[in-house]
């Protein structure tokens, strides 16, 4: 089934006319993601590789329905395309941003939750259902539709995690890329409610890093909710100096607080088998999937 | 970005939070021409970024202006908790009835800022929550944190009257400088109750560094005065928009995307080596900034090899092999290379590098082994 998009979900690009906007609205196409219309404030009536573009998500919409919208635009204009977007209607926003500031992620979370609109991200690379949707920037190639779902902090590390799994023929459900950043729209635990809920989904790969504590409340939510579906989890930042961020802006440790050795331990607490390597995943996957 | 004591303070007195007088001295000189112009016993406090400052040593009182010269020459040039004291705050010592805590912080998991009050000031604030967790007051922030909020938690804490008053009208400062200035943390502690109002006698503020095209003014500051917050290699690579943190061991690494670096000093650990920096090339980089980031490695004299770890999504691999040999080319070295090339254009990245004598591995675990092993092999 997929979780949050499907093969039918209709997509716009906000900051369509961009370097990233353009190039990833033609990787999208080719992948087969519906993408309807763009949007770029000042650009309305042009076309980006046969995608009409708009002034506003209202007018977009006017002309075209869609779900969802992905986010290219610039860190300063993140929090006005989100807000515009939320209150077009769009139901699922993508934000693929990097840079947005803390207190605009916070606005933008908390105007989605009132209206019932799910984000992922900002500093996301997307979702991929493989064979079906790509709302996103990930390397279509190393994924391949099969029973792995995996829902990750990373970019590039998660596209490794996944050439992995697909090398030995482990194919993914859906790949959730949740972002980088202090504060961030879907949680470890609500992907991993959505994947409880998918019947495409044997195995779930959780990939954390230091900072935060989605990990541990991931943890917390497989043990009170008994999870019933393997997890399999890596953390990065084992060895990562406390007090430093180390390239996202939500992996740092404050003080004691966000430590890769908490959120491994709150995993073997909750039966969940940490991977010591990237590599080791897809072996533990294979243990799990007789 | 972390702000200095005095930096925070400046900021406090700008919205209407008292601070103890004082002054930022650069010499033991200056740290006397203060205390003789305070003319009072004072406090002579290290301006560093870490935290831990008192216990290391870094706070010394000062009841002459000789001994306030003594203080700052013992402080001054000194090394403490990593960094190299190169000012110190010289302030009027102040003897509070009690300290208290105020905070302005996030809370990553509700999403949302939190406003923390504590009647246990002047001690780490992670530790009264272990001990004494019903000192600690807390509110979540929804949309603002009015003046009733704030009237609310002062007597939630147990203040009544014009110290209610007092401390909830400060409460709100704390508040607005917060969202104004975008912090992660903006901290009072301990605030010090006096008879007539309470004085914030430590200040400690990080702004949101994503938020820093909207503060001219700090981004100006950290530009101007880099050499009191970061190393001449961090300077380079923040220049050049690489996100660089500097470790303390000789194999150089340079992935794209965090956390795949993060999983290759990981691994580099675990194999029984030992990095010597975080670099994140980000997605997309074109040649030029590799052959930056590349350069900035191959000066560094602690570096004895490099491991360059690219999965190529966006980004193409045969213009990081382009920037590869570009720095090659502008840096002669000794250093070992071992690249791992994998993804867009890898078959061209490939053959430019192995034409120059490169050594080119496919796999993650099978690179980090090899430069593992080459240092260990003393080459």
């Amino acid at each position: 089934m997929a979780i949050y998009v499907g093969g039918d979900t209709r997509v716009i690009v906000q900051g369509i006319t961009g370097r990233q906007g353009r190039l990833h609205t033609e990787l999208m196409l080719k992948y087969g993601t519906r993408i309807v219309a763009g949007v770029t404030p000042g650009r309305g009536g042009e076309e980006v590789v046969g995608i009409p573009v708009y002034d506003t998500v209202k007018e977009a919409l006017s002309e075209y329905e869609a779900e969802a919208s992905i986010i290219f635009v610039p860190s300063p204009f993140a929090l006005d395309a989100s807000l515009e977007a939320i209150e077009g209607g769009i139901k699922l926003l993508v934000i693929i941003t990097e840079g947005v500031p803390v207190n605009d992620a916070i606005r933008i979370l908390n105007y989605a939750s009132k209206n019932n609109v799910t984000v992922i991200g900002p500093n996301s690379p997307g979702i991929i259902a493989p064979d079906r949707c790509k709302i996103g920037i990930m390397p279509e190639d190393l994924f391949m539709s099969g029973e792995v779902g995996i829902v990750s902090r990373s970019g590039t590390l998660t596209y490794e995690i996944a050439m992995q799994l697909t090398k030995k023929n482990f194919g993914q459900s859906t790949c959730v890329g949740i972002g980088g950043d202090p504060v961030v729209g879907l949680s470890f635990s609500e992907v991993l409610e959505a994947f409880r809920e998918d019947e495409e989904t044997e195995v779930v790969v959780l990939v954390g890093e230091i900072g935060g504590e989605l990990e541990e409340d991931a943890a917390k939510f497989i043990i009170e909710e008994e999870y019933p579906k393997p997890v399999i989890a890596f953390v990065a930042g084992r060895t990562a100096p406390p007090g430093k961020r180390m390239g996202h802006a939500g992996a740092i440790v404050m003080g004691n607080a966000g430590t890769a050795e908490s959120k491994i331990r709150a995993f073997e607490r909750a039966g969940v088998r940490v991977a010591s390597s990237p590599s080791e995943i897809a072996e533990l996957v294979s243990s799990e999937i007789q | 970005m972390r702000l200095f004591e005095f930096e925070a303070k400046k900021i406090f007195e700008e919205y209407g939070i008292s601070v103890p007088k004082g002054g930022l001295a650069e010499t033991p000189r200056e740290a006397r021409n203060i205390a003789e112009r305070l003319d009072c016993p004072v406090v002579v406090k290290a301006q560093i970024l870490s935290g831990g400052r008192g216990k290391a040593g870094g706070i010394i009182f000062a009841e002459t202006p000789s001994d306030a010269e003594r203080a700052a020459e013992r402080l001054l040039g000194a090394a403490l908790l990593n960094s190299t004291v190169k000012r110190v705050l010289v302030e009027e010592r102040v003897k509070p009835l009690r300290e208290l805590y105020l905070g302005v912080t996030l809370d990553r998991l509700e999403r949302k800022y939190v406003f923390i009050a504590s009647t246990r000031g002047g001690v780490d604030i992670e530790e009264v929550a272990r001990a004494a967790p019903e000192s600690i007051f807390r509110r979540h922030i929804e949309s603002e944190f009015r003046s009733y909020h704030a009237r609310e938690l002062a007597r939630e804490m147990g203040f009544s009257g014009s110290n209610m008053l007092n401390l909830s009208s400060l409460m709100v400062k704390l508040y607005n400088l917060s969202m104004d200035l975008d912090v992660l943390v903006a901290e009072i502690n301990p605030l010090a109750e006096l008879k007539d109002g309470y004085v914030a006698l430590d200040g400690r503020i990080i702004i949101d560094d994503n938020a820093l095209f909207r503060h001219e003014e700090f981004k100006r500051l950290q530009e101007k005065e880099w050499q009191f917050r970061m190393s001449e290699v961090e300077y380079e690579a923040m220049k050049y928009n690489l996100n660089y943190v500097k470790l303390d061991g000789n194999i150089g690494v340079i992935g794209n995307g965090a956390g795949l670096v993060m999983a290759t000093l990981d691994l580099i650990h675990q194999l029984g080596g030992k990095p010597s920096n975080f670099l994140d090339l980000g997605g997309g980089a074109d040649s030029e900034r590799v052959a930056k980031a590349l350069e900035l490695l191959l000066v560094d004299p602690g570096v004895e090899g490099i491991l360059i770890n690219i999965l190529g999504g966006i980004t193409r691999c045969d213009e990081v092999a382009k920037g590869i040999l570009e720095a090659t080319e502008r840096v002669r070295t000794e250093k070992s290379i071992v690249i791992r090339l994998s993804g867009r254009r890898e078959k061209e990245a490939k053959k430019l590098l192995t034409e120059a004598g490169f050594e080119v591995l496919e796999g993650m675990e099978a690179a980090v082994n090899e430069i593992v092993s080459i240092l260990r092999r003393g080459f």
